[in-house]
């Protein structure tokens, strides 16, 4: 599986305007030759067709390591989310800027719950 | 009975039954391997889960902190969202993997490294520059917690991924290959037994037959002999002389 890792080194990030300007201000934004990037800015206009299409294209990329995506987005795209079950990339959900976070609203930890519901 | 069941399709034979011994010895070996496997990987899935629930925890607060770096950088920069990203280029952040080995599953762990310059250099050059350091670096710790929680959430899929598939193996093999072993092993085994039966049976009857023959035969002579009778009249007719009458045979 280690070959499957080794070009991933992107962090992508789907979020709100100020979640993804803090993350970009730390470094992890990239513009590849293509002129695609790794990141996508959500507010309340963005349709949630491209949510879904930026979501799949992240996840299809073949460098991308780790996604970031904040809650209130996660939100959005729930159904994919539930249903994505690959290792790579790891999806991860944020908290956003103006909303707490709520653990048991993330997909994974709900993995984890319902592992432990049933195994307890 | 050794038919209930299902069994594999061979036939009663003793090599037979020494090859499926063979094999239930082997299922048995198996099952306790993966066994030993699955009890492993569950005990390293605990950790995993104690671990992302604290590291879940951390991430809120220094999400936290983050945030509000950034308040303090719009507060005292401006609103500079939009040139930041504009002028993103290269990922100066980038994670790399390495992998460990969890007895025989290859477990991902990401790290953090920096490469390059960092694009912004300039941002905040104005005003709010220091603002602007502080926000970056607190982000810079935050992503470090995020892929620090990315390599124990994709742990976390995986081994869910190989424990299921263990404990179906550790199933499968329990619950459907050693029964099936077992009633195979059983199946030749009764018929093995029923054979020995019916040979011990045909011989007996052999050696009744033969008795009974040699008993009239005894009689059959005592009686001839008794009549004064030669013997060479009691002699085997000439065997040849039985196939005269066969016609010839033309192709």
């Amino acid at each position: 599986m280690a070959h499957l890792q080794k070009d991933r080194s992107l962090i992508a990030v789907l979020g709100d305007e100020d979640s993804v300007t803090g993350l970009l201000l730390a470094g992890i934004g990239h513009i590849d030759s293509k002129q695609k990037s790794n990141f996508l800015v959500v507010d309340s206009k963005t349709p949630l067709a491209k949510i879904e299409e930026s979501f799949e294209e992240f996840t299809n990329r073949k460098d991308v390591a780790i996604i970031l995506i904040t809650q209130q987005v996660a939100d959005e795209i729930r159904h994919i989310l539930d249903d994505y079950d690959q290792a790579f990339p790891t999806i991860l959900e944020i908290p956003s800027k103006d909303r707490p976070y709520d653990p048991s609203k993330d997909s994974v930890l709900k993995r984890v719950q319902r592992l432990f519901g049933e195994g307890a | 009975m050794s038919g209930a069941g299902p069994r594999f399709a061979i036939f009663p034979t003793r090599m037979a039954l020494t090859t499926m011994k063979n094999r239930l010895k082997g299922a048995h070996t198996g099952h306790s391997l993966l066994k030993r496997k699955s009890e492993a990987l569950t005990r390293r899935f605990r950790d995993i889960v104690k671990k992302i629930d604290e590291a879940k925890r951390k991430m809120g607060k220094i999400m936290q902190v983050a945030n509000f770096s950034y308040a303090e950088v719009m507060y005292s920069t401006g609103d500079i969202g939009y040139q930041v990203r504009e002028s993103v280029k290269q990922a100066q952040l980038k994670v790399r993997a390495k992998s460990e080995n969890v007895s025989g599953v290859q477990l991902p762990a990401f790290e953090m490294y920096v490469d390059g310059q960092n694009a912004f250099e300039l941002t905040g050059l104005g005003r709010g520059g220091q603002a602007v350091q502080k926000c970056k670096e607190t982000y810079k710790k935050a992503i470090e917690v995020l892929v620090e929680l990315a390599s124990l959430q994709t742990a976390f899929v995986i081994l869910d991924e190989v424990i299921k598939v263990t404990n179906r193996r550790v199933n499968a093999i329990e619950h459907v290959i050693i029964p099936k072993i077992e009633n195979t092993i059983k199946f030749i085994t009764s018929e093995l037994d029923e054979a020995d039966r019916e040979e011990f049976y045909r011989l007996k009857k052999v050696q009744g037959k033969k008795k009974e023959k040699l008993a009239i035969e005894t009689a059959e002579r005592e009686k001839n002999q008794s009549l004064g009778l030669t013997s060479n009249q009691a002699q085997p007719s000439n065997l040849l002389n039985e196939y005269e009458q066969d016609p010839d045979v033309i192709f």
